[in-house]
């Protein structure tokens, strides 16, 4: 979908991005990761030609994105900014509603989208549709910009620091959204952000850049697992490295079927990690594990946690 | 909102301004009784008048007034704030009218040549009315437009009584019935060179803002220029304007025949657009300098044009400060005006200069008056706009 291939941008003699060669394949969730300066915000600019590159090349549903207009390109693309991106003096209506008014969708079919996206983000439409920026708190704010930057059914969603502003619960409320997004639409997401937890949250696959080069790219696993160096290293924090792959596991696929324990049953939708919590607090070794209408399943043992060896 | 918030303590602000208003009362004199319009009178006071007058007529003055001496001692609700501010508008109104009725009984006589004008008690009585007022209904009216409107009706009672006539014998009025066609050809080129100024400045201060707000080195070489411009004294630019504009209008005889020379309405202008341009240019400028960036940067990321920016999002976003700017400049315009009567303009300045150089006193105030009225009123209009625009988003 979206092709990087020996990729330079320089600012006054300064290599920001330097020779970068990146696949995005279509319905990856891709997210760029690096410390301040490390140019992931510059790449992600490249691709939507807010920030043109002066080496390589970049193709966009394989074509050189110098082909397209500006404009032309920017609006097959949803592009969310910090809450701060929203403008003030339109209503959340008239704020989902840009893009599709700039392509000129009849006035019924942006009315029906601005509803259904209002919904998909849980926000009541009759409620919030004539209700202006200030008077929505910075998680609503944020899931204007969200809902704003999918209104015209963009090909690729590209989000830069989209949830950098808001407090952990608001936050993490919007990535289990965008994930369910994701999920539901299939649609290519390159997201920028400093946070490695996010970073492993959402991602099909993780970018780190340093100075402007590219580190090491590939699965949450895989940087979990087999970190390129020491920077990838003190990146992912040395001293969780297993808690947090324990994050990316879920219980249902550990579960010994057709045994039983005593105790009361955790949920199989649970990460290791919020299992191991559970082990940890009740001093037992083997927890009885439920599906999502409370029927019993059967039994996580603490073993194949530490042997993450999944059962099933 | 501070409405209906209680206060166990007495309101100090109206106790202060009616103590006030009570001794500018004991110590100055209410009005000035002259034998004819050139000779300055001796003061009547207050006290003096209301021994003269029946009971009746006092009763207009003291009802508001006790009125007012009680409220501060009242919940601060809003029933007392409107009490407050209707009872500040009648005392100003019984003020005016107790004026009125003295002048139609010292100078009743169509042939009388006896001049009744205010005295500084009755200026600072109005004056204080005034703020009364205005802080009872700053204390109430949350919203802008009825601010505003509140503001002006407190001249209501004054108005009807000049309507009527009841003020038509004091001294001032006297002067309006005399120069009635003077008075209204000098408010009419008043209003004229206003517009007439507004217009080209803001047309001429687009293109300016615009360029100083793109390119930062046109701003670093506009900004001193207009600066240094706003700080030659006014009469000086006027002075200045005279020679250029003489010689051109001999070498450009069309020039001449449009009536543009070295005195009269075409250096005035030129002066007070030349005024205008720093407060319209440093709005529009400033203006749009507090776009936000983000908002801009995510409109150029959503595929808008440069010109969909410019129209759908800067302008409508600087157009609150831009305002702000050309309500400072109005303003200001509305009182520079005055000044260019000296230079032949005309407007009310006219008949400023008229009363001073005859020095009678009541024909100045007849020329600045309605000047600080024209001032207050395009100040409130602007206001208006600005308040009724950030509502709609707000």
């Amino acid at each position: 979908m979206i092709e990087f291939h020996q990729v330079g941008k320089q600012f006054d003699r300064r290599k920001v991005v330097d020779d970068l060669t990146l696949t995005i394949a279509e319905g990856e969730f891709a997210v760029l990761i690096g410390a301040s300066g490390s140019g992931k915000s510059t790449t992600l600019k490249m691709i939507n030609r807010l920030i043109e590159h002066d080496a390589g090349y970049i193709r966009f549903a394989g074509e050189e994105i110098r082909r397209f207009k500006p404009e032309e390109i920017r609006r097959r693309m949803g592009y969310a900014i910090q809450s701060i991106g929203l403008f003030p003096h339109w209503t959340v209506e008239q704020n989902i509603a840009t893009v599709p008014q700039l392509l000129k969708w009849p006035r019924p079919r942006i009315r029906e989208r601005v509803a259904e996206l209002l919904e998909l983000l849980h926000l009541e439409p009759e409620q919030f549709r004539h209700r202006y920026p200030h008077q929505l708190s910075g998680g609503q704010q944020q899931r204007v910009g969200v809902a704003r930057a999918l209104a015209a059914d963009p090909e690729v969603l590209l989000m830069d620091e989209p949830f950098g502003a808001l407090d952990p619960v608001t936050r993490a409320a919007l990535q289990l959204e965008i994930a369910r997004i994701h999920q539901l639409s299939g649609r290519t997401i390159v997201l920028v952000t400093h946070d490695i937890d996010e970073a492993l949250r959402l991602a099909d696959r993780i970018v780190l850049l340093d100075h402007g080069r590219i580190v090491q790219q590939g699965t949450p696993a895989s940087f979990l697992t087999d970190p390129a160096n020491d920077l990838v290293r003190d990146f992912i924090g040395r001293s969780d490295i297993g808690i947090k792959l324990l994050s990316l596991e879920i219980v249902s696929n550990y579960v010994r079927c057709g045994e039983f324990a005593e105790g009361e049953a955790i949920a199989e939708t649970l990460s290791l990690r919020e299992a191991l919590s559970a082990f940890v607090t009740r001093r037992v070794e083997a927890l009885p594990v439920a599906d999502a209408q409370g029927r019993t399943t059967g039994v996580l043992h603490f073993a194949d946690v530490l042997a993450r060896k999944p059962t099933a | 909102m501070t409405l209906s918030i209680e206060h166990k303590a007495p309101n100090r602000v109206l106790l202060t301004l009616l103590v006030l208003m009570l001794l500018a009362d004991l110590c100055l004199p209410l009005l000035t009784d002259a034998p004819n319009r050139l000779i300055s009178g001796t003061g009547i006071t207050l006290f003096a008048l209301l021994e003269s007058h029946k009971q009746s007529q006092g009763a207009w003055l003291a009802l508001p007034f006790l009125l007012l001496a009680v409220l501060p001692f009242a919940p601060q609700t809003r029933p007392t704030q409107v009490m407050a501010a209707v009872s500040a508008s009648l005392l100003l109104g019984g003020f005016s009218l107790l004026a009125g009725l003295t002048a139609n009984k010292l100078s009743g006589d169509a042939d009388s040549l006896v001049r009744i004008s205010f005295g500084g008690g009755f200026w600072i009585s109005s004056g204080l009315c005034c703020l009364i007022a205005a802080d009872a209904i700053s204390r109430t009216a949350a919203r802008p437009s009825v601010r505003i409107t509140a503001n002006l009706l407190v001249f209501a009672p004054v108005a009807a009584l000049l309507l009527c006539g009841q003020l038509d014998q004091l001294s001032i009025l006297k002067e309006y019935a005399n120069r009635q066609d003077v008075f209204d050809d000098a408010l009419l080129r008043h209003l004229q060179i206003l517009i007439l100024t507004l217009i080209p400045s803001v047309l001429l201060a687009l293109p300016l803002g615009l360029a100083a707000f793109r390119r930062p080195r046109w701003r670093r070489s506009l900004f001193p220029l207009l600066n240094m411009i706003q700080t030659i004294p006014s009469i000086a630019l006027f002075g200045l304007l005279i020679a250029p504009l003489a010689a051109m209008a001999r070498q450009l005889p069309w020039l001449a025949a449009q009536g543009v020379g070295g005195i009269g309405m075409a250096p005035a202008i030129i002066a007070l657009v030349l005024y205008s341009l720093l407060p319209l240019v440093r709005s529009i400028v400033a203006g749009l300098d507090q776009v936000p960036h983000a908002v801009v940067e995510a409109a150029i990321g959503m595929g808008l044009t440069r010109a969909q920016i410019f129209l759908r999002v800067e302008v409508p976003l600087a157009l609150p400060v831009f305002l702000s700017g050309l309500r400072v400049t109005a303003v200001q315009a509305v009182g520079l005006t005055v000044v260019a009567a000296l230079i032949g303009a005309g407007g009310l300045g006219s008949i400023v200069f008229q009363g001073l150089l005859s020095s009678a006193l009541d024909l100045v105030l007849l020329g600045v008056i309605p000047v600080v009225v024209l001032a207050v009123l395009v100040d409130n209009m602007f206001k208006f706009i600005i308040s009724s625009l950030a509502t709609a988003h707000a």
